[in-house]
């Protein structure tokens, strides 16, 4: 997804395309012949690596007695044991509701908040002269590889002495905390890549620092942006153990919810199976929905 | 306009150094010189976009050292154009309008009219990424031109395109230029584009300012070596020469070939006398020179004999290089002017040899090809000499001193 950041700068005038792929049929085949070992072999890892999701989405399907008593293939040679019951006793389930709930309430808050705070700071690093600006950057930078795990006791000691220990915006806090060294190292690389004369004829257009950043940078640095949401959207929405530490029992997400229902002689498969399809469904739908930002490159077409 | 202006850069580095200039009104200005001579530093300090160390920079009546770009009235070509790339080409040129709060409708009446004095009626609603180089061009000027501004500035603006294409937009932006009647500070390291566009052209060399004057005074008479050397195009030759008079006569050796010094020059040079006996630098443009065999009447007194090494046919003219024996001038300022074109070790050699390349530009009819003898005719009343020391023109003349730098005007 990284390369987004490396996206063609440029396209050529109209006219210029790239010489479309020419080529007799009997080159075509050739060349497809050549290549379908590789494309088999792929598709079979695909295969491969897709079948527990299949997996888990049939066993949604099927009762819990079905998926206590036998393996979900048997679906294929008993097609009458698919049913919706799962999916209505979880929706019915106000626990497990709940627990979807807390997740998007934390989720989103949290990815916007290091994409905001994230993309100015980014802004501020790539273009603003202020003293100290590379040590303060190579700190923030530096902060990277400070483990999530030494801050959890610390944190919550200090969450527990300001007595806000176990709700949401605390969860959100951290998550964005340990979310914007990465967001702005990200985005102020991308936004030092764009060419300082555009700033400037902004500059000279007459935007002041804010209208250069919304007008100017943002649109610009869109799929960076993108990528960065789609990154720190499935880092939280997955997350278990900073919400397993600081959520209390009323502020868990489905994470925590789900893994609730693992018991230590088996677990409630009827349970699981559906609340992580439904935990797996909404980062899809995100993940679509902004992909399209980064396959442009953006830049095409401001200079030369 | 520019009153004593400098740029120190933090490191000590002296980009611009007293500059003096001022632009009149509706006044096409080229600043050239080879690169890194701060002519861009120098417009980059006018626009507002690179702080001033020293001096004053005044637009109007108004000093303008502390004032945000944006509070200049002034609009800004830039190299690379400088196009938000997710605007259309109606919402890049209305963006400095909008920004303004200039009325929707007005902004639409001036971007149209934009767009029909530049030609790009038919592509106001692409994206800059669907346009070609000239057209991208085309559109940063007509963000310049919307926004109504006091100064145009340009930072080089033809150097992305193509030799053709450059030819034409030189026409047209001097063109536009006349048309809105709006004061232009255009940099460029062209000296052809300072020769056709500019009103006045000032050449600078190593952040100072070494002449200010209309292109053709420019070249008939360069103030030093440098803007000798840089004006023009073959370059004017320099060789070491040396000043002597006999029977009344005066003539300027080099290396042991004569050419008698035309009285009228004399008399517009009368400083040249002083020179007697002494080393001068002689400056003799590529046109100035012409084929024996193809002129008419041609004193001996007027001759060059040298060696051909390379004829350039162009059909209209020939250019013939040669070796003169006579050693070249080995000055910074000649160094510089053969770097900027790459052939300073060249230049080098030539000098332990203590042999001169030399161009002359004569009648396509010449028969001369390499290895040949060739005698050139000289126009010997279009002659320059500088002095070899402080490499400043030998003039004078009491309404010209020779002794300024930098022009004021």
């Amino acid at each position: 997804m990284a390369t987004a950041i490396d996206a063609p700068r440029r396209t050529d005038a109209p006219g210029e395309e790239a010489p479309r792929r020419q080529g007799s049929v009997a080159a075509r085949l050739s060349r497809a012949v050549a290549k379908g070992p590789l494309n088999v072999i792929l598709l079979l890892i695909a295969l491969f690596w897709l079948l527990p999701t299949f997996g888990l989405l049939v066993s949604s399907f099927r009762s819990a007695a079905d998926n206590a008593t036998n393996g979900w293939w048997n679906v294929f040679t008993a097609p009458a044991q698919l049913t919706l019951d799962s999916y209505q006793s979880l929706l019915g389930d106000a626990r497990m509701v709940g627990a979807f709930w807390n997740t998007v309430l934390i989720t989103v808050p949290s990815t916007l908040g290091v994409v905001l705070i994230g993309s100015l700071a980014a802004y501020a690093f790539a273009w603003i002269d202020f003293p100290g600006r590379d040590w303060a950057f190579i700190t923030v930078v530096g902060l990277l590889v400070v483990p999530v795990q030494v801050a959890l006791i610390p944190v919550a000691e200090l969450y527990g002495r300001l007595g806000v220990f176990g709700s949401i915006p605390t969860v959100i806090l951290f998550h964005i905390a340990f979310g914007l060294p990465f967001a702005i190292f990200l985005l102020r690389n991308f936004f030092a890549g764009i060419p300082a004369e555009l700033l400037e004829a902004a500059r000279i257009d007459g935007a002041g620092e804010a209208r250069i950043f919304f007008r100017v940078v943002l649109p610009i640095g869109l799929p960076a942006i993108a990528s960065l949401s789609i990154f720190q959207f499935l880092w939280v929405w997955n997350d278990l153990l900073i919400a397993l530490v600081f959520a209390g029992t009323d502020a868990a997400p489905l994470t925590v919810a789900i893994r609730e229902q693992t018991r230590q002689f088996g677990a409630n498969i009827d349970v699981i199976a559906p609340g992580a399809f439904i935990s797996l469904i909404v980062p899809l739908v995100v993940f679509f929905a902004f992909q399209r930002y980064f396959v442009q490159g953006l830049l095409a077409g401001a200079e030369k | 306009m520019l009153e004593g202006v400098e740029k120190v850069y933090p490191d000590g580095t002296q980009a611009v150094a007293d500059l003096h200039l001022s632009i009149g009104d509706g006044e096409f200005i080229v600043l050239v010189g080879p690169s890194g001579c701060g002519k861009t530093t120098a417009l980059r300090m006018v626009a507002g976009l690179e702080e001033i160390s020293g001096g004053q920079v005044r637009i109007g009546d108004r000093v303008v050292n502390g004032v945000p770009p944006k509070d200049r009235d002034i609009a800004m070509v830039f190299q690379n154009y400088a196009l938000y790339p997710h605007l259309s080409v109606r919402e890049n040129m209305g963006f400095g309008l909008k920004l303004r709060k200039v009325p929707a409708a007005e902004i639409d009446k001036r971007v149209e009219e934009a767009g029909r004095i530049l030609g790009l009626e038919d592509l106001l609603d692409r994206k800059p990424r669907n346009l070609s180089g000239g057209q991208r061009q085309r559109v940063a000027m007509g963000r310049a031109i919307v926004r109504e501004p006091q100064a145009f500035l340009m930072d080089e603006p033809l150097s992305n395109l193509d030799a053709k294409l450059r030819v034409q937009m030189r026409a047209e932006i001097a063109r536009i230029q006349r048309d809105l009647d709006v004061t232009t500070l255009y940099v460029t390291h062209d000296q052809t584009e300072a020769m056709t566009m500019g009103d006045r052209v000032a050449v600078m060399r190593k952040g100072l300012l070494q002449q200010v004057d209309a292109p053709q005074v420019l070249y008939d008479r360069p103030d030093n070596v440098f803007v000798a050397g840089f004006i023009g195009s073959p370059a004017m030759n320099m060789v070491q020469a040396s000043i002597e008079t006999s029977n009344g006569a005066t003539f300027v050796c080099l290396g042991d070939q004569r050419l008698r010094i035309a009285d009228e020059l004399l008399a517009a040079r009368p400083a040249l006398a002083a020179y007697e006996g002494r080393k001068v630098v002689l400056g003799i443009r590529p046109e100035e020179m012409e084929d024996a065999a193809c002129a008419g009447e041609n004193p001996d007194d007027r001759r060059l004999r040298a060696t051909v090494d390379l004829v350039e046919q162009m059909g209209s003219e020939a250019y013939v290089h040669f070796s003169l024996k006579a050693p070249p001038v080995l000055t910074d300022d000649t160094r510089e002017l053969a770097s900027d074109v790459g052939l300073d070790d060249q230049l080098e050699r030539r000098g332990e040899k203590a042999t001169t390349a030399m161009v002359a530009r004569v009648s396509p009819r010449t028969r001369a090809a390499k290895g040949d003898s060739i005698d050139l005719v000289v126009d010997t009343g279009r002659l320059h000499f500088f002095d070899i020391d402080s490499s400043l023109a030998v003039w004078g003349d009491p309404d010209r001193a020779a002794t300024t730098t930098t022009t004021k005007t």
